[in-house]
């Protein structure tokens, strides 16, 4: 029974407990979407007074927030109490092609090459987290939503604008992945 | 004690992503070189789940806990902001491996480099509300 909770949840449980939160929020009154948290967080630290598009009553969002908090908890949770910290069982397949990458194969969920102090602390490092999250947190209200709010809420309301949003992703996805990764990899 | 219920569904929500290592940079990476069917068949679950149950509220107008109608806003038409922000999203997701929900996941998680990819999606916001008027949308 243990095992069950501490080894790799199957997709398909993943898939339908995502799928029960977004419920869960339509009958609270609100709906699945993450990166409003970003907009909200730049109007609770008051540029509205300076951008147009932070003034607006951020404290309507305070229930997302919160998602959020609840969301770091959640993920210290798994950490410390429901996993047994075995590598990220990725197919061979990925292993080989990123080690051409020079990325050694999983020695947990995310690879030191990136994500270790020492990497944070070197310009190269350093630079591909920051231009990371820069694109994911320009990208994602430029396109009006992220995978929560375009990928889950939008497709389950069959929306076209979020297809269309859903075929950005995968479309600058791969070109980062096998267009530029070997370039700066 | 009323936002008490959204901070237990963000738990979940943690938890899930992280027990099924959908916070994982490796776990992306297969994805977008599609050599496994993991991430798909999260996301595609969700997604078929949620038709369903989307098609339902509307077929017999269920009613949120106020008793106010569920309502779906259709977002704006337009191809250009959705396929370029998009795009630029899906660069920046494939490079850090981690989309908005998943930084924060892996900042509980421990691995605290996320706070600087989380800290510049903040940026790449606020830019976004700078340029705003200047983009083709």
């Amino acid at each position: 029974m243990i095992d069950i909770i501490t080894q790799t949840w199957s997709w398909w449980f993943s898939g339908a407990l995502i799928a029960g939160i977004m419920f869960f929020l339509l009958y609270f009154g609100q709906s699945f979407g993450f990166s409003s948290n970003l907009r909200t967080i730049c109007a609770a630290s008051g540029l509205g007074k300076k951008v147009k598009f932070f003034d607006f009553n951020w404290k309507s969002q305070i229930w997302n927030l919160v998602f959020l908090v609840g969301a770091i908890i959640g993920g210290f949770l798994a950490k410390h109490y429901l996993s047994t910290d075995a590598p990220v069982q990725i197919s061979q397949a990925t292993i080989t092609d990123l080690n051409q990458l020079g990325f050694a194969a999983p020695a947990s969920l995310q690879p030191a090459e990136l994500f270790s102090m020492e990497a944070v602390f070197s310009l190269k490092g350093f630079l591909v987290l920051a231009l990371g999250g820069l694109m994911v947190g320009f990208g994602s209200r430029y396109a009006g939503g992220c995978t929560s709010g375009h990928a889950i809420s939008g497709l389950s309301d069959l929306q076209v604008p979020s297809l269309i949003a859903v075929i950005g992703f995968f479309a600058g996805g791969l070109i980062m992945t096998f267009l530029i990764f070997p370039l700066i990899f | 004690m009323k936002f008490l219920k959204f901070g237990l569904l963000g738990i979940v929500f943690g938890i899930a992503m992280a027990k099924s290592e959908a916070i994982s940079w490796f776990r992306i990476q297969e994805m977008f070189r599609f050599q496994s069917f993991h991430m798909y068949g999260i996301i595609g679950t969700a997604v078929i789940l949620g038709v369903i149950g989307v098609a339902l509220i509307k077929k017999y107008k269920i009613r949120d806990f106020h008793g106010n109608p569920i309502v779906f806003a259709p977002k704006e038409k337009s191809v250009t902001r959705y396929l370029l922000g998009g795009s630029i999203f899906g660069l920046g997701w494939a490079l850090s491996g981690a989309c908005p929900g998943p930084m924060v996941v892996n900042i509980g998680y421990g691995f605290l480099s996320m706070i600087i990819v989380f800290f510049f999606a903040l940026v790449g916001t606020y830019l976004y509300g700078l340029l705003r008027d200047k983009l083709p949308h």
